[in-house]
């Protein structure tokens, strides 16, 4: 029997404002433990919120880059719950009406072929506090440093239908939020968290099935590999003739399974109500207009445009357009050397080589995009070939030296004085009697001895479309 | 004996007939000698006090006073106050030190003013008799086997019994005004949104709002000088600044549209109380108002609507209450499900428990609509009811309550009869209008005691200044303000 897996993502961003979602405490990541408290934090009684002006900004920037509708009064809610790490007793977030609404984005997958994927909603929410449930002999710490850290909490639809999809959306989504520049998407750090709803049902069935969700699974590859566990679970599940129950799990990475959280956490009662403290936020055209104006490029728009402005295939487009970064990179080489074929294989090609080996990021680079597009402007001219160019990329590196002084100073510059280029072909045939007769003798593949005798001698400077025309009028004659 | 009002402490502190600490030292001589028989403060802050006259005295020399420099005041104990217990009349606060400043506290201090101490209230501002205090009820000054109202019973009393020259208040359905009137002073609510909340615990954030407790209009005036205003710290305070309430207290009485509304001359309201709102509207007519009467057709929805409101949002602003940060916390907690439970039933008062429980109920799945929304419903009604009112009159004035002050314990097994005796003063909150309760007369108590009686003058959204006016007009022709009980 065939089944289909339906899986709906929640996926929340840490919105990167240098301060707190409703007070003036800073957001900086590892500070010692409640040191990014403050009142409002702590919730000390008497305290009052103030909305964070960038975090709205922020919000409306994300809807409007995947085209969703912007909520002209979206209202925060309180969802009350206890927990030590909650410390007002209560979250602010937003139910009702929400700063984004409908919106979508598309997903392209390994095959080629895109799928539009909707975005049901995007809200704005204060994150909690953490536990530490360890050092305390029998007591819990709080750290209540993230309490209050401004979250965008974006819902897709119920609309993926692999792990593989759901991958493709939340890589999508993560480039979104670092194009905008909203959110560094660190999973690992917290800053991007995804739970998952999932579901299977008979291929060609129309309604859902009973879905579980899975909570904060920290990676894009957890993702992948949760939901494949969650969905063959549930397969396993039904075939038996079980049935599966709504329910919240737990992703275990070091088991490579999920499982069941207590079923209490489901079935509370949150009483959400608007939140007194804070006035409804109203925004108007004007300031939706301004923020549209802001909207940089974003990936989709900026692939299209390098397959049309510079010729790159869909697929290199699409690596150089996966992160702004990247792109802006590429473009600053393009601009320097001229070639942008060239410019995007060096990019994909041995720079990304060099960044994977050292786990850097393209910000990181050990070779900065005018050093690279300089020496891509010397293979351009022929003062090296590509063979050698990859021996100066070696030798930029922890050094600042220009390209032109490591081409002079290693005298790595290509040989294209004809006159030089007949001398060592003559010494070649010279030294080499036998070859020279084989050659003659019809055996045309000897012909790739004298270019690498020919090369060695010249040590690799020798442009190699002379040599091979002189070496193949002398071989012949 | 007649008050001593904060305007004339001021000119004699001008004309340096006495020095702000003389006049510290004077009142902390009387909260020492009466303060055991009213119970009005929970926190005495002498040394700070004595800092704060010596302080003033120099400001004075200096000539950078303004007419509040030196005169001194008394905070309600929900304000918090840097280094200062802050309790809120509560076990669950008993023991908590405010890390911070209200603004109405901060403001107080840069004016000069004088922090003489605390003062009780009910529990988290939850009651109208100042019985449900951790700290033990109030005593009403006038009579004190009577309650002083509450929830500012605290402030008062200090004021009644002039433990204070002025003091501060909070009023969520009546907390300033109820306790005015049985007090026999003046207490004015602004209009929600005019004095920042920030620092001030809240009970009901969407109803809560600080003002003056003092001896007349004109002492109101001088405190919101101080108290309101815009503050960039609480969202729902206002960004218009606030006009200079002192400048058009004076102003003529001449054309004044009186409205009386008719709901509330109708039965339960106490027949001394009808005749000292009769003939206080006399008097205002003889300063050349008009009287009429008008329709607010849903007050009799208001207790209801209330105290659906207040308690849903309370269930959630007494959340953090929870034994995990400050405050209370019960000993020995099994686990964290046993550490909520015992700190927040041992912490928290019945009436506070109560209003928790219904506040809960009322936002639970399945009721949020039935009661939540539908008092949200009835909220807007009555704001309604208030602006179509205010299209023919410029001022509303009624009882402030239907009573004088009840005996401690009166009424303390039935909550319901107490909540209703708040139905003049709610309607105001819930439409966020301003209010002030003057008083207007008294009434003899069996044992012989004298019991003063309040009229409320509520004006439109933002008429904190011409509500003010009319008070001190009133007050200018009348000297029942003035009246002091024997302490």
């Amino acid at each position: 029997m065939s089944w289909e897996t339906v899986i709906g993502l929640e996926v929340h961003v840490q919105l990167d404002t240098r301060s707190k979602l409703f007070s003036g405490s800073s957001t900086t990541f590892g500070a010692p433990p409640n040191s990014q408290a403050g009142v409002y934090d702590l919730a000390m009684p008497g305290t009052l919120p103030v909305l964070n002006e960038e975090a709205l900004h922020m919000a409306v920037k994300f809807g409007l880059a995947v085209d969703a509708e912007i909520g002209r009064r979206s209202v925060f809610d309180r969802k009350n719950y206890f927990y030590p790490d909650l410390p007002k007793g209560y979250q602010v977030s937003q139910l009702q009406f929400p700063t984004v609404g409908r919106g979508s984005l598309q997903i392209t997958l390994d095959d080629g072929s895109t799928r539009t994927i909707g975005i049901t909603r995007a809200h704005i929410e204060e994150d909690a506090g953490k536990s530490l449930h360890e050092d305390f002999q029998g007591f819990s710490g709080i750290d209540l440093n993230r309490a209050g850290t401004a979250l965008l909490e974006i819902v897709s639809e119920p609309e993926l239908r692999s792990a593989r999809e759901a991958v493709a959306y939340l890589k999508k989504l993560h480039s979104i939020i670092r194009y905008l520049g909203i959110s560094d998407g660190n999973m690992a750090q917290g800053s991007m968290r995804c739970d998952a709803n999932v579901s299977v049902r008979k291929l060609g069935a129309s309604a859902f099935g009973t879905r579980t969700e899975i909570k904060n699974i920290n990676s894009f590859r957890f993702v992948e590999k949760a939901i494949l566990h969650e969905a063959q679970r549930q397969i396993d599940l039904i075939e038996d003739g079980g049935r599966v129950i709504q329910e919240t799990r737990l992703y275990d990475a070091d088991r490579d399974e999920t499982r069941s959280m207590r079923s209490k956490e489901v079935a509370n009662d949150y009483r959400y109500f608007p939140e007194p403290d804070l006035l409804p936020v109203v925004i108007d055209e004007a300031y939706i207009e301004a923020v549209r104006a802001e909207l940089p490029e974003l990936p989709d728009a900026k692939r299209a445009r390098f397959v049309s402005q510079y010729g790159l295939s869909e697929y290199d487009a699409g690596v150089l357009a996966s992160s702004r970064a990247m792109a802006d990179f590429f473009e600053d080489v393009v601009r320097i050397c001229g070639d942008a074929k060239l410019s995007a294989n060096w990019v994909t090609g041995d720079l990304q080589a060099l960044l994977n080996k050292g786990d850097l990021e393209i910000e990181q680079s050990p070779v900065s995009a005018q050093r690279l597009g300089a020496l891509i402007g010397r293979i351009k001219d022929q003062t090296i070939s590509s063979k050698i160019a990859k021996t100066v990329f070696e030798a930029m590196l922890g050094n600042e030296h220009s390209v032109d002084e490591i081409i002079e100073s290693q005298g790595l510059k290509q040989v294209t004085d004809s006159g030089a280029i007949e001398k060592l072909v003559d010494e070649v045939i010279a030294a080499n009697p036998d070859q020279v007769a084989q050659y003659r003798a019809g055996k045309d593949k000897v012909f790739a001895f004298f270019i690498g005798q020919a090369m060695k001698a010249s040590r690799g400077k020798a442009n190699p479309e002379q040599l091979n025309a002189l070496l193949l009028s002398k071989l012949k004659g | 004996m007649t008050r001593r009002t904060v305007a004339e402490l001021s000119r004699s502190l001008d004309r340096g007939e006495f020095s702000s600490l003389e006049l510290t030292q004077d009142y902390l001589t009387r909260i020492r000698a009466h303060n055991a028989q009213y119970n009005a403060y929970i926190t005495v802050t002498e040394e700070l006090a004595l800092a704060q006259a010596t302080a003033a005295d120099a400001r004075r020399a200096r000539g950078e006073h303004g007419p509040l420099t030196g005169i001194p005041l008394a905070h309600k104990d929900i304000f918090c106050m840097q280094d200062v217990l802050t309790t809120c009349g509560s076990k669950m606060l008993a023991n908590f030190v405010a890390p911070y400043n209200a603004t109405v506290v901060e403001r107080f201090n840069a004016a000069g003013a004088v922090t003489l101490g605390k003062t009780n209230m009910d529990e988290f501002a939850m009651g109208s008799s100042n019985e449900t205090s951790f700290f033990g009820p109030v005593r009403n000054p006038w009579d004190p086997e009577r309650v002083p109202g509450g929830s500012s019973g605290g402030s008062a009393a200090a004021v009644a019994a002039d433990l204070c020259a002025m003091a501060t208040g909070t009023d969520t359905g009546g907390s300033i005004r109820q306790p005015a009137a049985f007090c026999g002073i003046t207490g004015f609510k602004p209009s929600y949104g005019r004095i920042s909340r920030w620092g001030m615990i809240a009970f009901a954030s969407s109803l809560d709002q600080a003002g003056p407790i003092c001896k007349s209009a004109e002492d109101a005036a001088l405190m919101m000088n101080v108290m309101a205003g815009p503050d960039p710290r609480d969202s729902t305070c206002v960004e218009t600044p606030a006009p200079d309430y002192m400048a058009t207290l004076n102003d003529s009485l001449q054309g004044l549209r009186i409205g009386v509304p008719k709901q509330h001359l109708a039965k339960g309201l106490g027949a001394e109380v009808e005749a000292a709102l009769q003939a206080a509207l006399k008097v205002f007519e003889s300063l050349g108002a008009t009287v009429k009467e008008v329709e607010l057709p849903n007050n009799h929805l208001s207790v209801s609507a209330y105290y659906v409101i207040a308690p849903a949002e309370a269930s959630a602003n007494l959340s953090r209450f929870d034994g995990v940060r400050y405050g209370y916390r019960c000993a020995n907690p099994a686990n964290l499900e046993d550490m909520y439970k015992r700190t927040r039933s041992e912490g928290f008062g019945s009436e506070v428990k109560r209003r928790i429980m219904v506040g809960t109920y009322a936002l639970s799945a399945g009721y949020y609509d039935a009661y939540y929304i539908k008092a949200q419903q009835i909220r807007r009604l009555i704001k309604q009811d208030f602006d179509k009112a205010f299209q023919d009159v410029d001022v509303i004035i009624g009882p402030t309550t239907p009573h004088t002050a009840f005996k401690v314990g009166e009424k303390n097994d039935d909550p319901v009869t107490m909540y209703l005796e708040d139905i003049y003063t709610i309607g105001v909150n819930l439409a966020g209008l301003p209010g002030i309760s003057i008083p207007a007369g008294s009434a003899v108590a069996p044992n012989g005691r004298s019991l003063p009686i309040g009229i409320q003058l509520v004006g439109n959204n933002f008429a904190e200044a011409r509500v003010l006016n009319i008070a001190h007009q009133f007050q200018q022709h009348t000297d029942w303000h003035l009246q002091q009980p024997e302490v």
